[in-house]
């Protein structure tokens, strides 16, 4: 079975860092949450965005949590958080023998991500809707400290743009021209409801900078999250297999 | 004399120059009191529109990365309406930040029950951690704006008001002040209910104790005053009746006693008019408390003869 494999080479104490630092260790570190062989890449919408983000992205790492000039990530859909763990325990946040605990009460690792636990985590989610809210205060917290390099990353669901607070926040944060925030939306084409016009359109009409790109395609990823967007927020829709199929 | 909310404005107006890590959140409400402050730190007066999840979310994103928020709009849009956001946004991450409240349970009666927030501390009562202040005077509400901004990252809500009494009192944040002293019962007055208290209760052989800051309810204070008062007590509130009962009683908890809980009726009025119209609808004029008060220590004493 791969989780006894799994468990020798990226067992406690995880000594092998350069081992499990890298995309193909990344199931092995989730069939650690799930103690099965379910949860291939293919099966974690957010996975791929997740580990571009942290790869090739994001200004952080597990020496610069207090860091005032590091990146922001608010992982707002906190649901599902094996992928989010397991690249954390990649990149070195969280020690990799955290993760079989994953859901037990001695464990800093729930089924929703506190921030107060984790390691990295900056916000503590579960409830949907209030990770872009807290980005925009993130941003402009920065802001009106003189922080202007460090950059703002939210990642939400389809479905949760349901909730009316993600459209307050994208409403604002267009006018108010908050360049160093940045939402990537997880499109598995969850919501019962579509957004009329689609997603990255709902953006633009608020003054967004958009893109809509294949949630699996590392370059492509890499090529929109990090395309310029002078005065503008930037919104990365990135579309992954419908959840329904 | 100005009011609370007139007061509000300039207070921290002045603290945003002499303190870097504030910042002020409004949606709108309260913005023309602003703009002065906001020319100067155009960065840390920020107007989200009429967006409360917004507002309280924003505000504690502000605090996530280390400033001061100080978040402002009438209660039921304050306490109410984003009530989840307190809940997750600051309670749930951890951080804190100071909101201020404007029209309290009635201030405006002809605005009808949208503008009526007689549940805001009754609310804050289910979360961990709430410092509550009630000001009873501008000059209160002065002082207790500044001490809830310097209190480190404290979670920490600011009830102003209309209602005033008429005069203010050296107020600290923290303590209860003993304002007359009697044998016969302990009567808690709560912010602007202290001149009706104190005219309800003229003549009356009972301790008044005045509270600006209810949480965390100043339980030494009450135990001192009952020492020598006796352990009926009759809390005033200016909020919903009975919301410190629960306090009173785990002041009180060895000692046998009994609570009476004054304050604004759950019922919904459906009247418009004026804060006084209100305060009698409600029973909190000088005339009413003084029959319920006096009903409620005089049975005790009419109990203790026959006995």
């Amino acid at each position: 079975m791969t989780t006894t494999a799994t468990e020798h080479r990226y067992g406690p104490g995880d000594g092998h860092r350069h081992d499990i630092d890298r995309y193909e260790a990344l199931t092995g570190l989730m069939e650690l949450m799930s103690g099965d062989e379910k949860h291939g890449p293919a099966a974690t919408s957010t996975l791929d965005a997740l580990w571009v983000l942290y790869d090739r992205v994001l200004r952080v790492g597990p020496g610069r949590a207090d860091d005032p000039g590091r990146d922001r990530f608010l992982l707002s859909k906190g649901h599902g958080p094996m992928a989010y763990y397991a690249v954390l325990a990649a990149k070195g946040f969280v020690p990799v023998d955290w993760l079989a605990g994953f859901g037990s009460y001695d464990s800093p690792l729930g089924h929703h991500p506190d921030r107060v636990l984790v390691p990295g985590a900056e916000i503590g989610s579960g409830s949907l809707g209030h990770g872009l809210p807290l980005a925009v205060g993130t941003a402009l917290g920065l802001r009106a400290q003189g922080l202007h390099d460090p950059r703002v990353w939210v990642l939400v669901g389809d479905a949760e743009l349901d909730e009316g607070s993600n459209h307050e926040a994208i409403a604002y944060a267009g006018p108010a021209g908050l360049d160093r925030l940045h939402t990537v939306v997880i499109d598995n084409s969850s919501a019962s409801w579509a957004l009329p016009g689609g997603i990255a359109a709902r953006f633009e009409a608020a003054g967004w900078s958009a893109a809509t790109v294949d949630g699996r395609d590392h370059e492509a990823l890499f090529a929109a999250f990090t395309a310029p967007h002078p005065g503008r927020p930037r919104v990365v829709v990135a579309r992954v297999e419908p959840k329904s199929a | 004399m100005d009011s609370m909310r007139e007061r509000f404005a300039p207070v921290v107006s002045r603290l945003l120059d002499e303190d870097p890590r504030v910042a002020v959140v409004l949606a709108e409400i309260g913005l023309a009191g602003f703009e002065e402050a906001r020319r100067r730190h155009p960065d840390r007066v920020i107007n989200v529109g009429i967006r409360e999840q917004l507002l309280v979310g924003a505000g504690a994103g502000l605090a996530l990365t280390g400033l001061r928020p100080v978040v402002h709009t009438f209660a039921s849009f304050l306490v109410e309406r984003p009530f989840e956001q307190i809940k997750l946004d600051l309670g749930h991450q951890d951080v804190g930040a100071v909101l201020v409240s404007a029209a309290a349970s009635f201030d405006w009666p002809a605005g009808g029950y949208t503008h009526m927030s007689p549940g805001d501390v009754a609310l804050l009562d289910t979360l961990d951690g709430w410092t509550v202040h009630v000001p009873g005077h501008p000059d209160e509400a002065e002082t207790l704006l500044r001490h809830a901004v310097a209190a480190d990252d404290d979670k920490v809500y600011v009830r102003l008001s209309e209602q005033s009494n008429a005069r203010g009192l050296p107020v600290d944040g923290t303590r209860f002040l003993t304002v007359r002293e009697g044998r016969a019962g302990v009567v808690v007055a709560v912010g602007p209910l202290l001149d009706p208290v104190l005219d309800a209760t003229e003549g009356l052989d009972v301790t008044v104790l005045y509270a600006t800051t209810v949480r965390p309810f100043d339980a030494a204070a009450l135990r001192r005053a009952t020492a020598t008062a006796g352990t009926d007590v009759v809390l005033v509130e200016p909020y919903l009746a009975g919301t410190s009962a629960s306090a009173v009683n785990d002041a009180l908890a060895d000692l046998p006693h009994r609570v009476l809980g004054l304050g604004v009726g759950r019922r919904e009025l459906r009247r418009y008019g004026l804060v006084e119209e209100h305060m009698a609808a409600h029973g909190l004029d000088a005339e009413s408390l003084r029959e319920r008060i006096d009903g409620f220590l005089g049975h005790v004493g009419r109990a203790r003869t026959q006995v």
